[in-house]
């Protein structure tokens, strides 16, 4: 990476010589890889809907699954965003959908109940990183966060508002003129 | 020496990097003594201004001591010198210099074929910004390159402090520029959205130039507490109406001139629909600015109103009432900020004590603690307002 960022420096510019640490955080990280891990599925969703209600034992329901394959790469985009606890948040409400689909699938007469299991342990475990990951992101960029002082004696002004009201007004053009 | 490098979006670092050298005879270096974070910053943090690059160094406010000039600075600057490096880098001598529209010099931008290709011409080149406007690296760093410093420099008169004088490189002028850009009379009503750095210096500057009254529209309690204890009358927009009260405090006629001190990243909030399809469109990179301010203004300023736009801009905005705007006969002046054609008038009202641009700062911390200030500041925690670095 650095080879490559040094590559558009002109002669003189600075290069790279050492990174330092990156200021991204593991919950960072994760909601990244959760956006990244949201577009493949969505994606997997989209195209491949047919082979996965055969599966799942959910033949006929292809059209959601190509709505909830929608949905995941919208929501991956969120979270891969600046906005990565809407996009973590509307992935948590998604898994949610995923979970109601999955548990109307579980049925006795359904020959692939096995992998209908499988796939809700598997949406359980990726929620509580959606949920973990989207707690960990509020606690990070919670405003409140540090000590909250208002600043009222910072007028600018070392003469006062008084002094400085107009201070600076310009004449109008025509009396300048004149 | 160390330096505040970009990564990619949310990924800056405190990077060990090669000295800058004397690339043109032209240029200097500076020894930085104090660099700020700006709002602007923020855009690039967050990756929302294209054709920035993993390796670009960041920062545009920036001054320091001289300790090497080219042979081609024909004395304008020597060795030992205190100057703040304003964030366009000016020649001086094209046709836009003369005029003394220095925000567009013809010169300086080292990438003008992609600047005409995007913007339809070229304007200035800028210190730790895109690569539409040069790519140069920037001064949140232990050493900064000049380029064209014989013109792109201010002197510091002796005995002005540095924490008096560093804002002179951008949101002093910037907030200096956009109320003198509106024209202000002793009548007017001057109504500021965005508390932020730009919209104190643009608050504190309206009232030197003896507004009526000027009212600040925020939302973050320290930054409306500032904006108050300069003179303004504040708005809080979660709590209040802005058009209600704007109306209410302008005997229903609307602000006679309006100041955008937000730009692209407006407030997204749940109770205004507009803004959360703003913030979507965005996401999904169908508009580049969220515009939500701008609209209000055009609807609330007073018909043959001034709109006054410092606030960054990157690229499209949707729904712009453009109906309102022609109809209400407004006037819209905006611009990166000349900075050199208001710095001597400033320097000069700093020296006199009509105004100290050092109340704004909140934060002093060392260079390395930087790219961790990016968050603090971009989350407003902490009651963060502005801060310096000190290399």
């Amino acid at each position: 990476m650095n080879f490559l960022a040094n590559v558009a420096r002109s002669k003189g510019d600075p290069k790279i010589v050492s990174s330092g640490p990156s200021v991204r955080t593991p919950a960072d990280r994760m909601a990244r890889a959760l956006g990244w891990f949201s577009i493949g599925l969505g994606t997997v969703e989209l195209l491949a809907a047919r082979r996965l209600t055969r599966a799942l034992g959910m033949r006929g329901r292809e059209g959601l699954i190509r709505v909830f394959g929608v949905r995941e790469i919208m929501a991956g985009v969120m979270s891969l965003s600046v906005d990565k606890q809407a996009g973590l948040k509307s992935r948590i409400a998604g898994d949610g959908l995923d979970i109601l689909a999955l548990l109307a699938a579980l049925r006795f007469d359904n020959p692939r109940k096995g992998n209908v299991v499988l796939a809700l342990l598997m949406v359980g475990a990726v929620t509580m990183l959606d949920v973990r990951s989207a707690q960990d992101l509020a606690v990070q960029h919670d405003p409140k966060r540090g000590r909250r002082r208002l600043y009222p004696d910072r007028s600018g002004f070392p003469k006062g508002i008084a002094m400085a009201k107009g201070a600076a007004r310009r004449l109008p053009s025509r009396a300048a003129a004149s | 020496m160390r330096a505040l490098v970009w990564h990619g979006k949310e990924d800056i670092r405190c990077d060990t990097v090669t000295d800058p050298e004397i690339e043109h005879e032209r240029d200097a270096i500076i020894k930085v003594t104090s660099c700020a974070i700006c709002g602007s910053d923020l855009h690039l943090f967050h990756n929302f201004i294209p054709a920035m690059m993993p390796g670009d160094i960041m920062g545009h406010e920036t001054m320091g001591e001289v300790v090497e000039v080219g042979g081609g600075v024909n004395g304008a600057l020597k060795k030992g010198e205190r100057i703040v490096v304003p964030f366009t880098i000016i020649c001086g001598e094209c046709d836009q210099c003369r005029r003394g529209n220095f925000s567009v010099c013809e010169t300086t931008n080292r990438n003008k074929a992609l600047a005409e290709k995007i913007f339809g011409h070229t304007t200035a080149g800028l210190f730790g910004y895109t690569h539409i406007t040069g790519g140069y690296p920037g001064g949140q760093a232990e050493y900064l390159r000049v380029p064209y410093a014989d013109r792109t420099h201010i002197k510091i008169p002796a005995g002005m402090t540095d924490e008096q004088a560093l804002f002179l490189s951008d949101i002093l002028p910037t907030g200096w520029q956009a109320a003198v850009q509106c024209d202000i009379e002793p009548t007017d009503s001057v109504a500021v959205w965005g508390c932020g750095p730009v919209g104190q210096m643009s608050i504190r500057s309206a009232l030197l130039l003896g507004a009526r009254q000027v009212i600040a529209i925020d939302r973050i309690p320290e930054r409306l507490s500032m904006a108050e204890a300069g003179g303004a009358i504040t708005i809080d927009f979660d709590k209040e109406s802005v058009v209600e009260r704007l109306n209410a405090l302008t005997d229903h006629k609307g602000p006679d001139k309006c100041i955008d001190a937000t730009g692209m990243e407006s407030h997204v909030n749940m109770a205004q629909p507009a803004t959360l399809l703003d913030r979507a469109k965005q996401m999904f990179m169908l508009e580049s600015d969220r515009p939500h301010v701008l609209r209000e203004i055009i609807y609330v300023c007073r018909p043959g109103g001034v709109i006054s736009i410092p606030g960054v801009y990157s690229g499209f905005s949707d729904k712009i009432p453009m109906g309102a705007l022609m109809n209400k006969g407004l006037t819209v002046r905006t611009g990166q900020t000349h900075v050199n054609r208001w710095t001597d008038e400033l320097v000069r009202r700093i020296e006199e004590g009509q105004i100290d641009p050092s109340f704004v700062i909140t934060h002093r911390v060392a260079l390395e603690q930087g790219p961790e200030m990016y968050r603090v500041f971009r989350d407003k925690q902490d009651s963060c307002v502005k801060v310096v670095l000190k290399p």
